[in-house]
């Protein structure tokens, strides 16, 4: 089953690859494999019981035994909605790239081993294998970006590269030191058994393992000052990408920060969360001072992106806090801001990449009383502002409301000052959106058209689960307390 | 005792090269067809290769896991073997792939014949048991080359490679007599390795004389060693004997290239642990000789991995690309030496080494074929000339970029589980800085190889006229090295465990 979800749009890929020269046949192919991927995640989601703690699902197989390493993929409460998140983004992903016209079949091949990429990163248990799927990403972003993005594409392409790489380097080294900390016999890449293990008396310091995985995930995530190559990558990609990029691309670095930092790591995390709840204040107000500078539709987002990671983090702090009097709420909270932010800036980059399409601007004084045009696409971006400012019954409020609850007590003036961010950003995002749709009509933006039906399919696949998180939360909080309460049981 | 049956056929892989290389030059006179020579080349060296295969069979069941032969100045085990098996493959690919870019020269017969002797003597050298042996050896690989990176006669970079590679291959060899001398000075033995005892080594010779307040154990040895790594870092292209490697790769008939970035730095690597572990890693010295070759590896990493972001000929390029790997590798060795008195750690640390070697010989072999295809085509060897390629030969173009990918180390691919083993036997032996120096040049690395992927994939050919923007035609010959050659990178790259398992069980025979 779960190699299956992995591999599935690695196959899709192929017969892309192998489909000839037709991109109306390469378009109609990734798209059936989106489906069926998105078919298959949300029958996981759905099979995933409930009542069960631990790993489900799992499957293992020797891979090289005299190293210890494992095909080892299992999904448990933290897991599966993230990979359900894929499913959906990967058929917005492809849905709004209907209508790449260059190398079209190359275009979707890269696509689908990204959501391949991202979906063994989610479902590793193994160490090493994590490791792979995580490197995996790597060439088809380059491409992606290098090949259709757009202005200063090169350029963003190679230096997401190259922190993505850099940051690794400290995690391989991490994984490596890990692993070699036991004697012989009970050397292990497997995450499970890990977890069980006193990594407390490591060969090196257990700070510096620790920090191995920090560096590698604050550079993904992003946090503060790991962060620049993020507003760059986002506003050069294409909009699929940037719809993978911030949808669950950022979300491999909150995986890996509750999976390894928070899971392995208890007590270093107790010592750096002073530390890290800092950063995260940095990370919101960082973020939210910079939204308010953009006048580029896009980096705007990108840039409401960092801010909202903060989150992530502040709630992953509020774990390691002692005296914190609701354990394992800020981090569920921080669980569900992956979800969330995934969902909602994912509609964010669709909406903003499908005015840049139209417009061929994102310069935002440019734009303007467009709602009269394009009602679909403005009611689409009034909608994720909302959502991202944490309106009651969408999915943002669920999860910021949990962080505030979380990390109140422990950190008062961390969670004000992030929530002045928040507001901040979000009010300044549907500021945005007001003068961009509103005010009066400019006549340069008479025959502007609106969203198709391909374009409405793409927006409406996100708004679903924005609402559906919103109004039924359990939905989702339910899975991820049952995955994340082994996790807070340790603090 | 005299010579017998039983030590030819000890020695036979060598003689079945030697033997098939004379009648390649010598068929040349009588058979008009050259195609039909080298096809008979290449189907030729199945005969060294089967050898080598079935002797591994008789090692492996030998007691001890060696054999001596020639009283005992040569040895064959599972080490020796394993690096035979590697320079024989190697060498066939090289042929194969060099079928079109040779027959253009007019002595196309007496090429394959000059690389075929050398590998006899690198064949050898993995299989020296005394150092006057595997000086001769040394020898008899180098020789060859001198002609061969000459071999373009017409064209003055090739004669002044081969130049350099004569006068700066004299000196290393003369660095390498006198370390030589200087142990065999301080033992009073040239014998390496013995396994049937019946000579004593220089390790055992020197075990009690060596004083521990001395660096490795007395200034007579001292000098030795280090005169020692130095002939042998000219071998390997370690900083700072690095200095021929680009001059040769660029000036030299690009087959060559390939054929030294490949078989003759394994059979170095081969020398280097024998010689490191046999002969003097029984003495309590293990931390200098870890301490230099850590350094060694850091700054001939940074070196190559620095200097080839400047180059703008690919050919140059891969000649500092292979600087840069000579130096991830040595972190393989430094780590063995860390734990050479730990037969686990040591086995890691060489097995490592071992099976980076082969992942490298797969991964950079396609590498260099798929530039010999095209500049023979093209005659262009700026990475400029590689523009477009992706639209004109998609298939070209996906070898080289996967390839290039694994030189960088990342998955699914040989160069990132060599690296995997490599830093994994690093962190072991507490060389952890080293592996992190390791990853950190990765990512250097990174920028110029993708920056070869981003002109294939991004820029398109500017050149008018003839040849320029066509697709690139691919012999069935040179097709099927490209398709092995990548094949081999990716199967390395998901499936590494039997050339683990392999190349650790040749590692111990080692020890």
């Amino acid at each position: 089953m779960l190699s299956a979800v992995v591999f599935l749009p690695a196959a899709g890929a192929l017969l892309v690859a192998l489909a000839g020269r037709s991109a109306v046949a390469a378009r109609l192919i990734a798209l059936a494999a989106v489906l069926a991927e998105l078919g298959l995640t949300a029958a996981l989601f759905i099979a995933f019981d409930r009542g069960a703690e631990g790993y489900q699902f799992v499957e293992r197989a020797e891979w090289v035994p005299a190293l210890g390493m494992q095909y080892l993929l299992g999904v448990d409460g933290v897991s599966a909605p993230l990979v359900l998140l894929n499913g959906i983004l990967g058929v917005a992903a492809v849905l709004v790239s209907w209508r790449i016209e260059t190398r079209t079949r190359e275009y979707f091949v890269w696509l689908l081993l990204l959501q391949t990429a991202v979906m063994g990163v989610f479902l590793s248990l193994d160490l090493v294998l994590f490791f792979i799927f995580w490197e995996l990403e790597l060439a088809p972003m380059y491409f992606l970006i290098s090949i259709w993005g757009t202005g200063r594409r090169e350029y963003s392409a190679m230096k997401f590269l190259i922190y993505t790489f850099l940051g690794s380097a400290f995690m391989f080294a991490a994984i490596l030191a890990l692993y070699l900390s036991f004697p012989g016999a009970e050397r292990t890449f497997d995450m499970t058994v890990l977890a069980e293990h006193d990594l407390t008396a490591l060969i090196l310091p257990a700070s510096l393992v620790f920090s191995g995985f920090l560096i590698a995930f604050a550079v993904k995530l992003p946090i503060f000052p790991l962060h620049t190559w993020l507003p760059d990558a986002h506003t050069d990609a294409p909009t699929a990408v940037s719809v993978m990029l911030a949808g669950v691309l950022l979300k491999m670095g909150g995986y890996g920060l509750i999976r390894i930092n928070a899971g392995l790591f208890p007590d270093e995390l107790r010592a750096a969360a002073p530390f890290l709840a800092a950063l995260a204040v940095i990370n919101v107000l960082y973020g939210a001072f910079i939204v308010l500078r953009q006048s580029d539709l896009k980096r705007l987002v990108a840039y409401s992106s960092v801010s909202h990671m903060g989150f992530v983090v502040l709630g992953l702090a509020s774990l390691g806090a002692t005296g914190a009097s609701l354990t394992g709420v800020g981090l569920s909270g921080a669980a569900m801001q992956l979800f969330t932010h995934g969902v909602i800036t994912g509609l964010l980059f669709v909406v903003v990449g499908l005015i840049y399409e139209r417009a061929h601007t994102r310069h935002i004084p440019d734009l303007g009383g467009l709602m009269r045009r394009m009602p679909l696409i403005g009611a689409a971006f009034v909608l994720a502002g909302l959502a991202s400012l944490g309106l009651p019954s969408t999915g943002g409020f669920v999860a910021e409301l949990l962080v505030f609850l979380g990390t109140f007590d422990v950190y008062p003036w961390a969670t004000g000052l992030a929530a002045f961010g928040v507001v901040l950003v979000a009010g300044y995002i549907l500021w945005t959106a007001q003068r961009t749709l509103f005010g009066p009509q400019r006549p340069r933006w008479d025959a502007i058209e609106d969203a198709g039906a391909v374009d409405a399919a793409a927006m409406g696949v996100l708004l679903v689960p924005i609402f559906a998180v919103g109004l039924y939360p359990r939905l989702l909080t339910d899975v991820f307390e049952m995955g994340l309460a082994p996790i807070a049981a340790r603090f | 005792m005299g010579l017998t049956g039983r030590d030819l056929y000890l020695v036979s892989p060598e003689l079945a090269l030697a033997a098939l290389a004379l009648a390649v030059v010598l068929l040349d006179l009588v058979v008009r067809r050259r195609g039909a020579v080298s096809a008979l080349a290449v189907v030729g060296l199945a005969a060294p290769l089967a050898l080598s295969a079935a002797l591994w069979g008789e090692a492996h069941a030998a007691e001890g896991g060696a054999l001596s032969a020639f009283n005992g100045a040569l040895v064959v085990d599972k080490f020796a073997l394993y690096f035979k098996l590697l320079i024989v493959g190697a060498l066939a690919l090289v042929l194969l792939a060099s079928r079109g870019a040779l027959s253009g020269y007019r002595r196309e017969t007496e090429f394959i014949g000059l690389v075929m002797l050398s590998s006899t003597g690198l064949m050898l050298l993995g299989a020296a048991a005394d150092l006057l042996t595997l000086y001769v050896a040394l020898e008899l690989a180098s020789l060859p080359v001198v002609a061969l990176a000459a071999f373009a006669v017409g064209r003055e970079r090739s004669v002044e490679a081969g130049m350099k590679y004569l006068v700066l291959s004299a000196i290393a060899s003369a660095m390498l007599l006198m370390g030589f001398a200087y142990l065999y000075g301080a033992s009073g033995t040239v014998r390496v390795l013995s396994p049937d005892g019946s000579a004593p080594t220089i390790a055992q010779m020197l075990a009690g004389g060596a004083s521990a307040d001395i660096p490795f154990g007395g200034y007579a040895l001292m000098i030795g060693v280090l005169l020692t790594i130095a002939g042998f870092g000219f071998k390997l292209s370690v900083v700072p004997f690095q200095m021929w490697t680009p001059d040769v790769y660029e000036g030299a008939p690009t087959p060559v290239g390939a054929f030294l970035s490949v078989a003759s730095k394994a059979a170095g690597f081969a020398v280097l642990l024998r010689v490191l572990y046999a002969a003097l890693g029984a003495e309590a010295m293990s931390a200098d000789w870890t301490l230099l070759l850590a350094i060694l590896a850091v700054v001939t990493m940074s070196v190559g991995n620095l200097v080839a972001i400047a180059q703008s000929n690919v050919k140059r390029l891969l000649g500092y690309s292979a600087i840069a790997q000579a130096g991830y590798v040595l972190i393989g060795v430094a780590a063995f030496a860390a734990r050479s008195q730990d037969g686990g750690g040591a086995s890691l640390g060489a097995g490592s080494v071992l099976f980076y070697l082969a992942g490298y010989a797969a991964m950079n072999l396609a590498a260099f074929f798929v530039v010999i295809v095209v500049t023979e085509r093209t005659g262009d060897e700026r990475i400029e000339g590689l523009a477009g390629l992706g639209r004109r030969s998609p298939w070209l173009a996906g070898v080289l970029a996967f390839a290039l990918l694994s030189l960088t180390g990342i998955p699914p691919t040989a160069g990132f589980m060599g690296k995997l083993f490599l830093f994994q036997a690093a962190i072991n032996a507490d060389l952890t800085w080293l592996a992190v120096a390791g990853a950190v040049n990765s990512v250097v690395s990174a920028y110029y190889y993708v920056n070869i992927i981003k002109t294939m994939y991004l820029r398109e050919h500017d050149a008018e006229g003839d040849g320029g923007a066509a697709r690139i035609p691919v012999s069935a010959a040179a097709g099927a090295a490209l398709a092995l050659t990548g094949a081999a990178t990716l199967a390395l790259g998901v499936w590494p465990g039997p050339l683990f398992d392999a190349a650790r069980a040749a590692a111990e025979g080692l020890l």
